[in-house]
């Protein structure tokens, strides 16, 4: 208990003094966390809606692979990416192995299935008709794709917090592509297993309240704006 | 009120297959400008899909829509086509915002400039009556209103035409009679050509010229609204239109114009042409049947009946009579008569009805 209140006392103190390794770290999984978030968005809302809307043989066994990338475990998205990345693998002419972007890259890949599953989820629970009364409305087809979406937007606001909340607390994946440089491709997860890992409890319970609360706020603020609109 | 003006829709040889299943066959239809045709017909009967294909929302297997003589097959003639009509469904399918704004839907997708997207929107919800609902949002207002929101999202785009699927079906009896008087006057104020599918015959006949009858995904009968009531074309529109007592016999005799049918061994006089030993099909509507406690009661009426009653069924504002002639008739009676005429179950009576009330449905040697 005593780790505990020492550790919660250690985290308060590097937040209020602004230690700027902790500040780096906690911008760093912000930066690599959000883009690797913004970038899902863009692929899994997209993919999301396509396989919501379309009818082709294979869906099902399509969404059920899907579904089962949802719990896409991050090491074995680490591992395919450092293969991928590697020196001598297909991508190593890229040279990002043991960069931010590495990291990026295989967070996004954590993230996209998340957010299809949940777009896809979202779009199909619209009321069957709706699609057909937006074409009524003289809509094309992109309109039409566009404004389902909108109506799907609190769920789909679920999808992002569900996204952002897989990759900023995973670290497999993060550990292996970026190899927890310090002041490089350290973030709070990978800072948090090393310092556990060398017994520093104090530290490694600083950076999870840390962890935690950004969770916490992020979240905060999204649910805000998810209740806000929802109807009572 | 309108037969005669120029055709908006015509489709011809329209079908539509599912699953190796003629869901829908209709040679050809019509719809004229300022015309309101009312497709009735049984729940699963083809009156959505035929009015989504029409719409161009689902593809036909097979025929064509024509629009203004304009063949509409793909793509931009489509789009350009669902922009001429607008289409109300059974649920209200409003967007997750203010009334005003779901109003204003349509005119944004046709990227109206703003200043006249307001000026449409409340010029159509003073229509509606709805002026001071615009910014309340459509999740917060009742079923009705939902409908009539979604009536003027459909009118706000002025279109030529409008499909309205079971519009009413699914409110509550005063806000449905409300909606519909509504309807009534905004399609008179409007001129709109509406094509509606409904299983409400009480609906059809107030609001529509034009009445089609449809089952299993083809038309039986197109006429107006009174001629399919009292003369319906088969069994099934009969049944469908209300008309319960549908009876068959043979034909004994036959003199102009008036024939005498045995139904269960009880003659009974009908206007029609058949000959005698044809098997005839025929039907009376119960309130063309009249009620007398005795028969000394004078009646011009031909065909003149003792009965017993059998059953009596309160259907709301009236009553239906199930009497044994020695064949089954229903009679409908107001309450007032019901009370003065002392009906009871087990009481004798005397049935009537004229040779013209009955409507021959076919004769002949089956």
């Amino acid at each position: 208990m005593e780790l505990i209140l020492e550790g919660i006392y250690k985290a308060f103190t590097l937040l209020v003094t602004l230690d700027p390794e902790v500040l780096n770290i906690t911008f760093l999984s912000l930066k690599v966390s959000g883009t690797a978030t913004l970038i899902s968005l863009v692929l899994g809302i997209s993919s999301g809606t396509l396989l919501a809307l379309a009818e082709f043989p294979g869906k099902r066994l399509l969404v059920s692979i899907v579904n089962t990338g949802m719990g896409l475990p991050p090491v074995v998205v680490g591992l395919f990416v450092t293969i991928f990345l590697w020196r001598n693998g297909p991508f190593g002419f890229l040279d990002i192995m043991y960069t931010p972007t590495a990291m990026i890259l295989a967070q996004a890949i954590i993230a996209s299935p998340i957010v299809t599953g949940i777009t896809l989820a979202s779009i199909q629970n619209l009321p069957a008709n709706l699609k057909l009364q937006i074409l009524a409305l003289g809509a094309t087809r992109l309109q039409m794709v566009l404004i389902l979406i909108r109506e799907a937007r609190l769920p789909l606001l679920a999808g992002v917090m569900a996204g952002f909340g897989g990759v900023i607390s995973e670290v497999g994946a993060s550990i292996m592509v970026g190899g927890n440089i310090k002041g490089y491709s350290r973030v709070l997860t990978t800072a948090t297993v090393m310092e556990t890992g060398r017994g520093n409890f104090d530290v490694a319970i600083a950076l999870s309240v840390i962890l935690l609360l950004l969770c916490f706020v992020i979240n905060y603020i999204l649910t805000r704006i998810q209740q806000r609109e929802r109807p009572r | 009120m309108n037969n005669a003006g120029p055709l908006i829709l015509e489709i011809s040889n329209l079908t539509v297959v599912r699953g190796g299943v003629r869901v829908l066959d209709i040679p050809s239809m019509q719809l004229r400008e300022k015309e309101v045709l009312a497709l009735i017909g049984p729940n699963g009967s083809g009156k959505s899909t035929l009015l989504l294909t029409m719409a161009c929302l689902i593809p036909p297997t097979t025929g064509e829509i024509r629009c203004h003589g304009e063949l509409i097959t793909a793509g931009r003639s489509v789009l350009a086509y669902r922009r001429k009509l607008a289409m109300v469904f059974q649920e209200p399918l409003l967007f997750d915002t203010t009334v005003y704004e779901n109003v204003a839907a349509g005119l944004k997708i046709r990227g109206m400039a703003r200043g006249d997207v307001k000026k449409r929107v409340m010029s159509t919800l003073e229509l509606f009556n709805m002026a001071h609902m615009a910014d309340r949002s459509a999740r917060k207002i009742s079923g009705g209103e939902a409908q009539r929101t979604s009536l003027a999202r459909a009118f706000a785009l002025e279109p030529e035409m409008i499909f309205l699927d079971e519009p009413f079906s699914a409110l509550d009896p005063p806000t449905r009679l409300a909606l519909t008087e509504d309807l009534e006057r905004i399609l008179d104020e409007t001129n709109t050509a509406a094509i509606m599918a409904t299983h409400d015959q009480l609906e059809a006949l107030r609001l529509s010229d034009r009445v089609a009858v449809v089952n299993r995904g083809r038309i039986v009968q197109s006429g107006p609204p009174v001629e399919v009531m009292n003369r319906p074309a088969d069994e099934f529109v009969a049944s469908f239109v209300g008309m319960e007592n549908v009876l068959s016999g043979k034909v004994t005799a036959c003199s102009e114009g008036l024939l005498t049918v045995m139904v269960m061994g009880r003659p009974i006089e009908l206007a029609g042409s058949a000959r005698v030993g044809d098997e005839a099909v025929f039907c009376v509507r119960p309130e063309n049947i009249t009620i007398i406690t005795d028969q000394g009661g004078a009646t011009s009426a031909r065909n003149v009946f003792p009965a017993i009653i059998d059953k009596i069924v309160s259907m709301g504002g009236y009553y239906k009579l199930h009497l044994d002639c020695g064949f089954p008739l229903v009679a409908s009676l107001t309450q007032q008569s019901l009370s003065a005429l002392h009906m009871e179950k087990g009481k004798r009576v005397v049935a009537s009805f004229k040779a013209t009330a009955v409507h021959l449905i076919r004769a002949g040697n089956q």
